[in-house]
């Protein structure tokens, strides 16, 4: 896909095949447009050319949620809670809206008990979402994720404001939603994360996907190494993003 | 040849006018971030200065003019900025929009109240409206002035915002105004030249109405809401483009009216009035068309929240009105038993807002208007059978509820606002005063006929709410039960919803909601009370005109139920009884009489300050009372007894309404000694006054101390009990 913002092209031309049961990362410098290729796959914005296909359905032309219901979730980058709601609400309007339109007969209230124990939320149900401190907000935003029961989980970020003990919790709980044949793609800049618990590691850069690949092989991919470590009169002013990358490389 | 370049002359001196109004708004829009509602009204008080000065004590013209323009108006803008608009840095949209429409209803009232309304007032244009000619056509000495004026004003503020230093600081404050303060800018000097030059911009299109229109003051400060539709042709940001659509809406009133008698389709009757309401027409068309924005995300973290209420706290609300509204009625006079049941039905159109603005943030301003279409359903539909009309009208408007909805569900904030009041005020102009009409040859169609229609009152199974008193229950029931399902709505999944959508659009869609739909249901459901409100609202009057459901009438509905707190079913109520106080307070104190159009402005006003509204915090001061069953108890019993005495006529009505207010008043007094005594050292340590224990830090604070709390704090800090007795 690709999408221009005036004359700036934010993703050009690139591709990512996410596959079910398996842990799809995607990684790059602030800027390479990561967030923007979530955004055109989750119908928010439009891309210029391209298209999103889910199960060998074309999705491009749906609003955002048809592919919602067509098993597509996500959690944001810059959290979208429901602020002045509490924790068990933000989960209960998502499963409520489900029984809408899944008619498979679960009860909203079964789905938010059990999403709320396997997230660990069951402590602080009632508290106002928007006193809560980012690391849990993201678990909540997970949490309201998966009471849509999605095939495929579209995460933006999910570990900024983690602590090094939450990270890793959550790394193991994304793998074993992968086990049970989850779609997961992974946005992060925790590249540790990502190497850990990858299965294909994509990387953006400048838009462009310049290397596709496990773990290993990424490590050691030329392109990555010359894009993140590059010659430094050329990438003076990157952002800080890169630079912590290349340390984690 | 003439007559086009007449007309044409015609519509460029009227879109000069809209253009020096509408940069007005623009420039303290772009500068303070404030969608000023009130432009127009300010405007429109300008005009009745100028007037003041220069007809009725005989100023001569350039003075006058000054006066206004230059010492009035900009003082004016600089208190509006000080006092009111500072305070509102950082609130939301809705707080802002309605902190400008009580303005706007406020100085409506004020105008009313110096220069009495339907009052001849002798104005002339300027140089006594004297003409030249130009390629043979007559132009007058005031249209060329309002064209130069506008050509001026152009020229002027394009030279303030790009090539001064306050100009580019105003800019830069818009943008982002910690940045700017940084960099050095002073923003709240920006803000005040932006509000002072915007009023005297006001003032001056205002000014250059006077000679042309009769001085009216709900109609002026309308008018220039006309100016409105050129600010949105620029975006509120542009000022070329708001001079292109102040252009074309000079120009298209102007040949509209020279050119419509030509056309014979447009020769009907009921188009005679169509040429008003263009320009409304045409800022609810723009607003449509404005190019499509992304699904908002999260908002800021709001000030305002509502708790949903308990089924119980509901229920015993919806009980107290209906029983408290029986017991009132009997003691009062048929009058007063008019004004209770009135109090009720604007309680009921207000409810439509607690769903619609309270649950899912969208504003609207035309529910007064819904409630005016339920109400001429009832008039036409209900004759045969009432029971038969209520329905047609519930089911009628919210058909045009989800109608209006329709093209406006991607609109929010003030947009939307304009766009509701822009339908508000097309229906006052125009649809209301439609004579009837077929659609194709199908079914008719009737308004108010050109005057006022008579609606039946409801009868249930044959019992009869013909008398007032019965009209005075029938509404409290019907308001009960209302708020009831209200209450109902908010604890359900789709209040879930409602509330999910006013959060984050962008997150509601991404976990499937389809929010076309919640959108439309929740339009519906809120016009549909409206309507039933209206049909019922209708009853109670037996004869009702377009005037009874205006846009400006409808002002005050809203800015109360806000004021009371526009997420409970407590601020609709707050609506309806501020509503009928206010109507009834000249009876009782004649020189108050011109006072009251005044208050709900003044009390809108405030709102800056608890955006969460009144009822909230009265819930809050009461939970002590809610809490202990021993002061409810003694809260009934005292309520019961003076009941008791009015009854046996020992004490009149007033006694029994002050006692009853001062009884309530002081509940939650008595319920905090009540509570204190509760928690005695015998009652259990570290309990409070509902038996949970309280943290030790606040101990002292919501009970005393006492002998245990020492030994305890002594053990945690490690001092002998011996060492702490001594001290003791």
């Amino acid at each position: 896909m690709t999408v221009r913002f005036g004359g700036k092209v934010a993703v050009d031309e690139a591709s990512l095949v996410a596959e079910p049961g398996r842990i799809t990362g995607l990684i790059g410098a602030n800027g390479a447009g990561k967030t923007t290729l979530f955004n055109v796959v989750t119908g928010l914005l439009a891309p210029d050319a391209g298209e999103v296909v889910l199960d060998g359905r074309d999705l491009t032309r749906l609003p955002p949620y048809k592919r919602a219901r067509l098993g597509l979730a996500r959690t944001f980058q810059r959290l979208e809670l429901l602020g002045t709601m509490t924790v068990r609400e933000n989960i209960a309007v998502a499963a409520e809206t489900r029984r809408g339109w899944a008619r498979d007969g679960v009860r909203p209230a079964r789905v938010v008990d059990a999403v709320l124990d396997r997230i660990g939320l069951r402590d602080i149900a009632d508290v106002r979402a928007d006193t809560l401190p980012t690391g849990i907000a993201r678990l909540v935003e997970l949490a309201r994720a998966l009471a849509t029961k999605p095939e495929v989980l579209l995460l933006d970020e999910p570990a900024s404001g983690q602590t090094e003990q939450e990270t890793e919790k959550f790394g193991s709980m994304l793998q074993v939603l992968a086990g049970e044949g989850m779609t997961v793609v992974l946005v992060e800049h925790d590249v540790p994360l990502v190497m850990a618990i990858c299965d294909v590691v994509h990387v953006l850069d400048f838009g462009r996907i310049i290397a596709v690949g496990t773990p290993e092989e990424i490590r050691h991919d030329a392109n990555v190494i010359a894009a993140y470590l590059g010659s430094p009169e050329q990438r003076d002013g990157e952002p800080s993003g890169a630079a912590r990358h290349s340390r984690c490389l | 040849m003439d007559k086009l370049l007449t007309f044409s002359i015609t519509g460029l001196s009227l879109a000069a006018i809209y253009a020096i109004g509408a940069s007005g708004l623009v420039l303290t829009y772009t500068t303070t971030g404030i969608f000023n509602f009130a432009h127009g009204a300010i405007g429109m008080i300008g005009a009745f200065a100028y007037w003041q000065l220069r007809f009725d004590w005989g100023w001569p013209a350039p003075i006058a003019l000054a006066v206004v323009l230059v010492v009035m108006a900009p003082l004016f803008g600089v208190f509006l900025e000080a006092v009111i608009m500072r305070s509102l840095e950082g609130t939301s949209d809705a707080t802002k929009l309605v902190v400008s429409i009580s303005l706007l209803s406020g100085l409506i009232g004020l105008a009313n109240w110096i220069w009495q309304p339907g009052v001849q007032r002798p104005t002339s244009r300027f140089f006594q409206g004297s003409k030249f000619t130009v390629f043979g056509v007559f132009v007058s000495w005031h249209e060329a002035t309002a064209l130069l004026l506008a050509v001026g004003v152009a020229l002027a503020l394009r030279f303030l915002l790009h090539r001064t230093g306050i100009g580019i600081a105003m800019r830069a404050a818009v943008d982002d105004r910690d940045l700017a303060m940084l960099n050095g800018a002073r923003p709240n000097r920006g803000s005040m030249l932006a509000w002072a030059l915007g009023c005297s911009l006001a003032a001056l299109s205002g000014i250059l109405f006077v000679g042309t229109l009769g001085l009216e003051a709900g109609v002026l400060a309308l008018l220039i809401v006309n100016a409105y539709a050129a600010a949105i042709v620029g975006r509120l940001r542009s000022l070329p483009l708001t001079f292109v659509g102040a252009l074309i809406l000079g120009l298209g009133e102007a040949y509209w009216q020279g050119y419509r008698a030509d056309v014979s389709f447009l020769s009907g009757s009921n188009l005679s009035t169509f040429g008003s309401a263009i320009p409304v027409m045409i800022l609810f068309a723009v607003l449509l068309v404005l190019p499509n924005p992304r699904l908002k995300g999260r908002a800021a973290r709001s000030r305002e929240f509502f708790a949903a209420p308990s089924r119980g706290a509901a229920l015993a609300f919806s009980g107290v009105m209906v029983v408290g509204a029986y017991v009132i009625s009997g003691f009062m006079t048929r009058a007063h038993q008019i004004d209770l049941a009135e109090a009720f039905a604007f309680a009921i159109i207000a409810l439509s807002f607690v769903p619609l603005v309270g649950m899912a943030g969208r504003v609207s301003l035309c529910q007064l208007s819904f409630a005016g279409i339920g109400a001429v359903t009832m008039a036409h539909l209900g004759n045969e059978n009432s029971l038969r009309g209520l329905v047609a009208a519930v089911v009628i408007t919210a058909a045009v509820g989800a109608l209006v909805a329709l093209p406006a569900l991607r609109l929010s904030g003030i947009y939307l606002a304009l766009a509701t009041a822009a339908f508000a005020v097309a229906l006052d102009r125009w649809v209301f005063q439609l004579r009837s009409f077929e659609v194709f040859g199908l079914f008719p169609v009737k308004f108010f006929e050109a005057g006022s229609v008579s609606v039946n009152r409801v009868e249930v199974g044959g019992i009869s709410t013909a008398s007032p008193r019965a009209q005075a229950m029938l509404l409290s029931i019907v308001f009960a039960l209302l708020a009831l399902f209200v209450t109902w709505i908010r604890r359900n999944a789709f209040g879930r919803r409602l509330l999910a959508l006013k959060e984050s659009e962008a997150a509601c869609a991404t976990f499937g909601m389809n929010l076309t739909l919640a959108k439309l249901t929740v339009f519906a459901l809120a016009a549909g009370i409206a309507g039933l409100g209206g049909a019922l609202y209708g009853g109670l009057l037996q004869s009702v005109n377009p005037g009874h459901f205006s846009f400006v009438t409808g002002l005050p509905v809203f800015m109360l139920a806000v004021v009371g707190g526009i997420g409970s079913v407590g601020g609709a109520l707050n609506a309806g009884i501020g509503l009928a106080t206010l109507a009834v307070i000249p009876n009782l104190i004649p020189a108050l009489e011109k006072v009251m159009p005044v208050m709900p402005g003044l009390v809108g006003i405030g709102l800056g300050r608890n955006p969460s509204g009144g009822v909230q915090k009265m819930t809050e001061a009461f939970a002590p009372v809610r809490r202990s069953p021993r002061a409810l108890l003694a809260l009934t019993g005292a309520l019961a007894l003076l009941t008791v005495l009015r009854s046996i006529d020992v004490i009149g009505n007033w006694p029994y309404v002050l006692l009853a207010m001062a009884v309530a008043f002081a509940s939650p007094l008595v319920a905090t000694t009540l509570g204190g005594r509760g928690s005695d050292p015998a009652a259990g340590e570290g309990a409070g006054e509902d038996g949970e224990p309280i943290a030790l830090e606040w101990v002292g604070l919501l009970r005393p101390f006492t002998d245990d709390d020492r030994k305890s704090m002594d053990l945690s800090l490690g001092h002998s009990s011996g060492v702490s007795r001594g001290t003791a």
